[in-house]
């Protein structure tokens, strides 16, 4: 995916005046927010839950090697072929080799964020293979051509009557507008491609290294077709998805959903273990699982190694009053929200993406929510640590720190100075005490006033205190 | 008791009232109360910008200056935040000074949580008659990092407040520090939902715990042209000084 994170101020002011996208915001918000709420509260050990869950996730970043190769070898065991791919280009020229070695001329996908990432689709139709995304929302959005907005609801920016423009343009059929409808019609659209696809192309939430099995949760059961009906199947996924045990994932899937979607379960579980084996009914003859670094191993031991913990349940977006205001496509890369802010400086370079780290409050919702605890707002500031240390951001922002420090490190400097500012900028509220314009704070007042200065600082006023004090001591 | 009280650069610059407040608060309550005139920031502007060593060297700086009280106080949860979580949980960790900075952590309190934890007080003595309707915002760092949310809303209600809870009350009000001047547009967004939301509670007067959001709120109603909501420090409510 083009990444288009460097726009992020521009592109983010422009969002706050898109009233489609704010709508559709609020509806999100509404939606995720509260329905997390509710899910969570069923569960009484929930703090421990996510305990567990966020020491299993550093268990396997930390053994991934070993969980890896373990899982390769049930793979394999199974009839799969399992592939290892350093970069988005390796992992695409794997893929596009497979399809083309077994003349592939349809392809069905469920939704892979990391298939996103490597700009799977456009290696794919490149070679004149046919991508079809099953995914009701990456469906819509293939059609508009457009990147995903949010990891798990892809077209949450989208209207229905956007959605219903772009199915009548696909389609030739009539207009509808009643979403049950609607979906009917993807569906009867959908399964042509279904039953004719050679190739089904699927990501998984999780792998299982004790018996080899990659993992779908879905609502729309899409994934059952692409993984089951097509004679080869291909898993795309980071290696950092990878679990010990089957055990282990019941522990998550009771905070993966719950998080995601505020649903107590997903609607469909897909596991997928090996190929067809000779009495069965159903299942690809081929199993392929690309396994992808593309910039993960760059934080195994690094001190941002717990953003490997996460489970891409996109509860920190969802709660994230940035995210909420600006929403998805500002990001300008596969990842929104918190989570974004911390992978893509790492996956495309901060260099590209240095607003990013810089998008929060930290006002600490994200850390709250997640399911596997990643501190978010500490990642997020070891970027912006970086940037300071590295003079990657703009001179004034760097300039003013470092003549704030100087000013706090010399207490009489200080007192002295705020004194000036204190005056200055009482007069300058004047009347009506607020500050309607500041050179350099244009950011601040643009959008507010800047209430006045009392005119003289605590200091001055204690120390006054202190004396008339003194100097009434007996 | 010898209590530190930590004013704030903000506090310090733009509304002295509130540390004057916060003075009278812990007087009444019988403390002893030390200024420290050479105080000036805790570092969160630093650190939050990526300054972790500046962030250090004016940490190191409130710990000398406050070594010697028995608690330190600070009406702001944010600054509060800075040394009870990040110097230790942070910057610090594992260094030989983390032993200094836990000791200073564990005595330094948000003002409410001060009151209420470790005073015991569940009514503030000499608070004002009748202080009304209001309602509350809860700042980020103080809700998320130091667990104050109980705290000044007890004290306020056994003063005989009323208070209205607006929708969203723990939703960040978009000032963040540096983030307020960095990104102005998405801040200006997220203090106007939070205008929106103390419009629909009803009440008129609006009381948090840290001067950085009130501004950022205030001056949002302000340039809205809502000149009648007051906007008060928690501090300033209760120790009956929001005439000043």
């Amino acid at each position: 995916m083009q990444v288009k994170s460097m726009h992020f101020k521009a592109t983010s002011s422009a969002k706050l005046n898109d009233a489609v996208l704010q709508t559709a915001l609020k509806r999100a918000k509404g939606k995720f927010v509260d329905g997390r709420a509710a899910a969570v509260a069923e569960i009484d050990a929930w703090e421990d839950i996510r305990t567990h869950a966020a020491a299993l996730r550093d268990r396997v970043i930390a053994n991934l090697d070993a969980y890896l190769i373990e899982f390769e070898q049930n793979a394999v065991a199974r009839g799969a072929v399992v592939h290892w791919a350093e970069t988005a280009e390796q992992a695409n020229a794997i893929i596009v080799k497979i399809a083309q070695d077994n003349a592939v001329k349809i392809a069905t996908k469920s939704k892979s964020m990391v298939s996103e990432e490597i700009a799977l689709n456009d290696a794919m139709e490149a070679v004149g293979i046919e991508v079809v995304e099953t995914d009701l929302g990456e469906y819509i959005l293939q059609l508009a051509h457009e990147p995903p907005s949010h990891i798990v609801a892809p077209a949450v920016h989208k209207s229905k009557e956007e959605v219903a423009d772009l199915f009548v343009a696909a389609h030739g059929r009539p207009r509808l507008t009643d979403i049950p409808a609607m979906t009917r019609e993807a569906r009867e659209v959908l399964r042509s491609k279904f039953l004719g696809a050679d190739m089904g192309i699927s990501g998984a939430n999780f792998v299982i290294a004790e018996t080899g099995t990659t993992l779908t949760v879905t609502n729309e059961g899409n994934a059952d077709l692409v993984t089951t009906v097509p004679r080869i199947h291909c898993v795309v996924t980071g290696i950092e998805k990878v679990i010990p045990t089957l055990e282990d994932f019941a522990t998550l899937i009771r905070l993966l959903p719950r998080s995601a979607t505020g649903q107590s379960a997903a609607n469909y579980l897909t596991l997928t273990t090996g190929v067809k084996a000779p009495d069965e009914l159903d299942g690809p003859e081929q199993m392929h699982v690309v396994l992808i670094d593309a910039g993960r191993t760059k934080l195994v031991g690094s001190d941002m190694k717990e953003m490997l913990r996460c489970i891409r349940c996109g509860a920190c977006m969802n709660h994230c009053p940035v995210y909420q205001n600006v929403g998805g496509h500002a990001y300008g890369w596969v990842y929104p929200g918190p989570m974004g802010s911390v992978l893509t400086p790492t996956y495309v370079g901060i260099e590209n993406a240095g607003d990013l780290p810089n998008a929060a409050t930290f006002c600490g919702e994200c850390e709250v929510v997640c399911p596997v605890k990643i501190p978010l707002p500490d990642l997020m500031r070891k970027w912006r640590e970086r940037q300071f240390d590295q003079a990657l951001r703009p001179f004034g922002e760097r300039f003013s720190i470092s003549v704030w420090n100087a000013f706090a490190t010399r207490p009489a400097l200080y007192a002295a100075s705020t004194r000036i500012a204190a005056r200055v900028a009482s007069w300058w509220g004047g009347k009506e005490r607020r500050i309607t314009w500041l050179p350099g704070l244009d950011g601040w007042t643009d959008g507010r006033d800047m209430p006045a200065p009392a005119g003289k600082t605590f200091r001055e006023l204690y120390s006054a205190r202190q004396k008339l004090a003194a100097r009434h001591k007996p | 008791m010898k209590v530190g009280l930590f004013v704030t650069c903000l506090v310090d610059l733009v509304r002295p009232n509130i540390g004057f407040a916060a003075l009278k608060l812990l007087e009444d309550a019988g403390c002893t109360v030390v200024v420290p005139d050479s105080q000036t920031c805790c570092g969160q502007p630093g650190y939050n910008s990526g300054a972790r060593d500046i962030a250090k060297v004016l940490a190191r700086k409130v710990l000398a200056e406050f070594r010697d009280c028995d608690y330190v106080v600070a009406p702001s949860g944010s600054c509060s935040g800075q040394m009870k979580v990040h110097a230790v949980e942070d910057l610090f960790k594992g260094e030989p000074e983390e032993a200094e900075f836990r000791s200073l952590a564990a005595k330094w309190f948000e003002l409410s949580d001060f009151l209420v934890n470790v005073l015991k007080i569940s009514a503030v003595p000499n608070a004002p008659a009748a202080i009304g309707a209001l309602t509350y915002h809860d700042s980020c760092s103080g809700l998320r990092e130091l667990g104050i949310k109980s705290q000044p809303r007890m004290l306020l209600s056994a003063a005989g407040a009323t208070i209205h809870e607006m929708t969203d009350c723990e939703k960040c009000c978009g000032f963040g520090g540096t983030f307020s001047i960095k990104l102005g547009d998405i801040s200006t967004r997220m203090a106007e939902n939070k205008c929106v939301n103390i419009a629909a509670s009803g009440a008129r007067v609006l009381v948090g715990g840290d001067l950085g959001c009130l501004l950022n709120i205030e001056g949002r109603l302000r340039r809205n042209g809502d000149m009648q909501t007051k906007v008060y420090h928690f501090a300033e409510v209760m120790a009956g000084m929001t005439e000043a």
